[in-house]
């Protein structure tokens, strides 16, 4: 078998101590999530039950720049139904109804938890069978949790995506299954690169239709496209598949030690692989390097965002030549960043949850060059002098494998490039 | 439970935030889950905002239920008087924090912090955003504003701009301009800039302005009655009413009534024969109540437009502005669902709409031109110049606005004149504009049919009475800014007369029956 990863020089971080912070979170929450999982699932309607604050959440989170008839809406709450939970069932049952009717298209119904549904405990999963039954066979009514007090943004997708899990059909064949919400370009490469190994079997999930949902079983191998997957990646080993550990298919490196781990477990030859990979990986290697003159040497702070932060600093520190001086995530999946934290060389603050106050002065002490935030951050940060990346651009951007690895370097370089041409003072906010 | 797909307003504690943000030394902890920070955004985005919105959130999560959230809220509370020393605080609960009851502003005052800190009940399963940034205004004047000795010199204060209002950064300059020619100085702006040590200046003032009043109207009618200070009641937008404006706070102030309108351009601009081509064109109004009744008066009087819809968000405003429809002998449209909006606009076949950002992309849809005169407003619309809505300055910007979205004068016959030149074709829209008035995509292609989009919409009174194939070819050479009209004109008059088929005759037997 093929060795295409060298070990780091360095001890790496996978013994370096957790800053474990407990505050303000400036996070979305779960509900985000909908926002790229509906342009993913195109015969999928996402339907949070909620507030107002819901649907102002994602309808400001979207922007009203995707402005259309949205796959996506919110069931807002009335006092009438704080009142009684079983006029709030009725209720729901009404508007699902009155959705179903206008959008005959849909075949996926997605009844999504908020913290008010929460905090009422209003059982959406009672509610998801009872109209699973009512909408039959036509339209399939599943049921997760968005909401802010049990999920942070992309977790969101984790939890659909563990929802989806149960549902699956049974499956013997010996399959590679893709977990994660790929942009159709992306998925398209992955599953060429699979190709040209001899491995036709691989599917995705979520499936763009649900008629192509993939069937699950002991003799499934799964690949996690994305970091923040860990629910998803119980609720299949449930079903008796075999989630392989790798690092994730970002930057030549990590797409390269992604694809190896599944060509290992399928015993795709070392030549096959290389047949298979050696034009892509040159290809990102060499994009990679004409955009990493801009950011190599120059220091890199993380804020928590969207689970993707360490996969990212080890990319950016080992691809790109940046220095991580923090490196915060949300939440910290042990066992799925164990290969991540071990490749990412030692050094940076390891920070789990947040207090953005604190968070903020320590930024402000160590003044990195580039720091990667929310946009309620950045343009404050920027009127403070520093360079800013929007975090939301990632989960938004095709990112992940080879032809995309320049792209993704490009999107941190092109901040300090832009504060290059427009010289280094920075000028005073006015808004 | 309503079904919502895209909203014109937030919840009422966003409110709270556009009055917290605008303000200065003024601290609003919020008893929120995460995920509430999202809000934070609009602030720093929309308006491009160097600094976070003055907003702690406590961040509770599931596990918090269970044990003790209100300590929470006390510790939040306590490290931002410490970390940001506010000279007054705001506190109160999200619309999750109000299910779990957890009182922020018995807890906060139990704190006995050195500031005064104002409690806020604002109930989120009832009310939205423009109601919580009235209310939280109003409830910091009331605990704030104290009896104070008239100033010397006629004052007033401008009340209502907030963070993330419609132009009102600008329309404070040039409200202030105005009454500064007029020697009325401004006493207070307020809560855009505001200290809360300002706010416990109002009284100085002789009156108030309430320059947005679905924001201060109540405020000032409680200035009005505890402080005995009396408020103008015009808008100031639009040339006709800024001189109405003008006028009654120089009574007030007892000054004269004397003002100049060097710069005003906005009257002669309307009445210079270019502008002919603007009388009787169909406008469709839709924002918040206040605004869109303003604007119905300029679109009417001061542009010489023909209201063929007017409407508005915010039920609040709803009795104003269904007088204002009546009026002008047109149905209000009140709603906060954008769909119905959208289908009101099909129906009514305007040939250009004023309204927020969701209108603008309604008028994408339909192929309309459009132009923002009103909240929700997007990044585009937040400009970087001075580009006030009010005063005399405002009404030109207005004219500029609304008829730049239109076919210029005589470029109208020019397009019908060489409309079967070679090298031009109806895909040529205005030359000033590059993305609207003539079809662009394919999507765009059937936009001659206003009635195009699916829903209640397509059910115009048409449907059944079908086009002969000559009748549409005749209808193709109608020039694209006014084939929508024809062809709904046409079918109307068909429909009216039961005809079969809709040929050549009917076209042209429509057109006369519809000049004007």
């Amino acid at each position: 078998m093929n060795r295409p990863l060298t070990p780091p020089a360095a001890p790496g971080c996978s013994d370096a101590p957790i800053l474990r912070e407990r505050g303000q979170r400036e996070v979305f929450c779960g509900l985000t999530s909908i926002i790229w999982l509906h342009r993913r699932m195109q015969d999928a309607f996402f339907l949070v039950v909620g507030s107002r604050t819901c649907a102002h959440l994602l309808q400001s989170a979207a922007g009203v720049m995707i402005f259309a008839e949205p796959r996506f809406g919110t069931a807002i709450m009335e006092e009438k139904d704080l009142a009684g939970l079983a006029d709030a069932n009725e209720e729901l049952d009404r508007e699902v109804a009155r959705l179903l009717a206008r959008r005959p298209d849909i075949r996926r119904l997605f009844l999504v938890g908020s913290c008010p549904s929460e905090v009422i405990k209003l059982d959406l999963s009672r509610a998801a069978e009872r109209l699973s039954v009512a909408h039959a066979p036509h339209v399939e009514v599943l049921n997760f949790s968005g909401s802010g007090i049990e999920t942070t943004f992309t977790e969101g997708e984790d939890a659909c995506l563990a929802a989806m899990v149960p549902a699956l059909p049974e499956t013997d064949e010996t399959q590679l299954l893709i977990a994660g919400a790929l942009p159709d370009v992306v998925e398209d490469q992955a599953l060429r690169l699979f190709s040209e190994m001899g491995v036709d079997a691989v599917r995705s999930l979520p499936a763009r239709r649900a008629a192509e949902a993939p069937g699950v079983g002991p003799n499934t191998l799964v690949l996690l496209a994305q970091p923040f997957l860990g629910a998803t990646a119980a609720a299949l080993e449930a079903r008796g598949a075999t989630v392989l550990r790798a690092p994730f298919p970002f930057g030549e490196e990590g797409t390269t030690a992604w694809l190896a781990a599944a060509a290992e477990a399928l015993d795709v030859s070392a030549a096959r692989f290389a047949a298979a990979t050696d034009a892509p990986r040159a290809r990102a290697r060499a994009a990679v390097a004409r955009v990493s003159e801009t950011l190599r040497g120059r220091s890199l702070f993380l804020f928590p965002d969207s689970q993707l932060e360490i996969p990212l600093a080890r990319f950016l520190a080992r691809e790109c030549g940046m220095v991580p001086l923090e490196v915060a995530a949300p939440y910290i999946h042990t066992s799925l960043m164990a290969p991540e934290l071990a490749l990412l060389p030692a050094g940076p603050v390891i920070a789990e949850g947040q207090d953005v106050d604190l968070q903020l002065d320590r930024a402000r002490a160590v003044r990195p060059d580039l720091t990667v935030c929310g946009l309620g951050l950045a343009n404050p940060l920027e009127a403070e002098g520093l360079a800013t990346k929007w975090a939301i651009e990632l989960v938004f951007s095709p990112i992940h494998l080879y032809e995309q690895a320049g792209d993704l370097a490009e999107l941190f370089a092109r901040p300090l490039r832009r504060r290059a041409i427009l010289g280094a003072k920075a000028p005073e906010a006015a808004s | 439970m309503k079904l919502s797909l895209w909203t014109y307003e937030g919840p009422p504690h966003v409110g709270a935030m556009r009055i917290a943000t605008g303000m200065e030394g003024l601290h609003y902890v919020l008893h929120a889950p995460q995920g509430d920070t999202y809000a934070d955004l609009l602030f720093t985005m929309i308006e491009r905002r160097g600094a976070r919105p003055p907003v702690t959130y406590t961040t509770f999560q599931a596990q918090d239920l269970g044990a003790d959230t209100s300590t929470l809220f006390k510790d939040a509370c306590l490290a931002a008087y410490e970390r940001f020393r506010p000279e007054a605080m705001i506190v109160g609960a999200s619309c999750t924090a109000e299910l779990i009851q957890d009182d922020p502003g018995g807890l906060a005052e139990a704190l006995g912090l050195p500031i005064p800190v104002v409690a806020l009940e604002l109930p989120s399963y009832q009310r939205k955003e423009t109601w919580g940034a009235s209310e939280t205004f109003y409830q910091l004047v009331r605990r704030l504003a104290v009896h104070r000795p008239r100033s010397e010199r006629p004052s007033c204060n401008l009340l209502g701009p907030t963070a993330l209002g419609f132009r009102h950064r600008d329309d404070v300059v040039e409200i202030t301009r105005l009454l500064e020619s007029m020697g009325i100085a401004v006493n207070v702006v307020a809560p855009l800039g505001a200290r809360p040590s300002d706010l416990a200046r109002l009284g100085e003032a002789w009156f108030n302005v309430p320059l947005y009043p679905e924001i201060a109207e109540t405020a000032c009618r409680w200035l009005a009655r505890e402080l005995d200070q009396p408020m103008t009641t015009t808008p100031p937008y639009g040339a006709g009413a800024t001189r109405e404006f003008l006028a009654e706070a120089a009574a007030l102030a007892r000054v004269p009534a004397a003002w100049s309108e060097d710069g005003l351009r906005q009257p002669w601009w309307a009445a210079s024969v270019d502008s002919t081509y603007l009388t009787g064109k169909r406008v469709f109004i839709f924002g918040e109540g206040n605004r869109a009744v303003s604007a119905a008066r300029v679109a009417v009087e001061e542009m010489g437009f023909e209201l063929v819809g007017l409407g508005c968000w915010n039920r609040e405003a709803a009795r104003e502005v269904r007088a204002c429809a009546r009026r002008h002998g047109i149905e209000p449209t009140v709603s906060d669902d954008y769909l119905e909006v959208e289908a009101a606009i099909a129906a009514a076949g305007p040939e250009l709409i004023l309204g927020g950002q969701m209108e603008r992309h309604v008028a994408k849809r339909l192929g309309i031109p459009c132009a923002v005169i009103s909240s929700p407003f997007h990044v585009q619309d937040h400009p970087a110049r001075f580009s006030p809505q009010m005063g005399f300055e405002g009404a030109n910007v207005l004219f500029d606005t609304w008829i730049h979205p239109l076919v210029m004068g005589l470029e109208e016959h020019l397009l019908t004149m060489f409309r079967d030149d070679f090298e031009f074709h109806d895909a040529a829209g205005p030359s000033h504009l590059a993305t609207h008035g003539g079809p662009q995509s394919p999507a765009d292609r059937g936009a001659d049919r206003v009635s195009a989009p699916a829903g209640p919409a397509a059910a115009g009174p048409a449907a059944g009475v079908g086009w002969t194939a000559d009748a549409e070819r005749e209808l193709r050479k109608v020039p694209f800014f006014v084939r929508a009209k024809a062809r709904r004109n046409t079918e109307a008059y068909a429909a009216e007369r039961g005809l079969a088929a809709i040929g050549v005759e009917t076209l042209y037997e429509a057109k006369a029956h519809h000049a004007r």
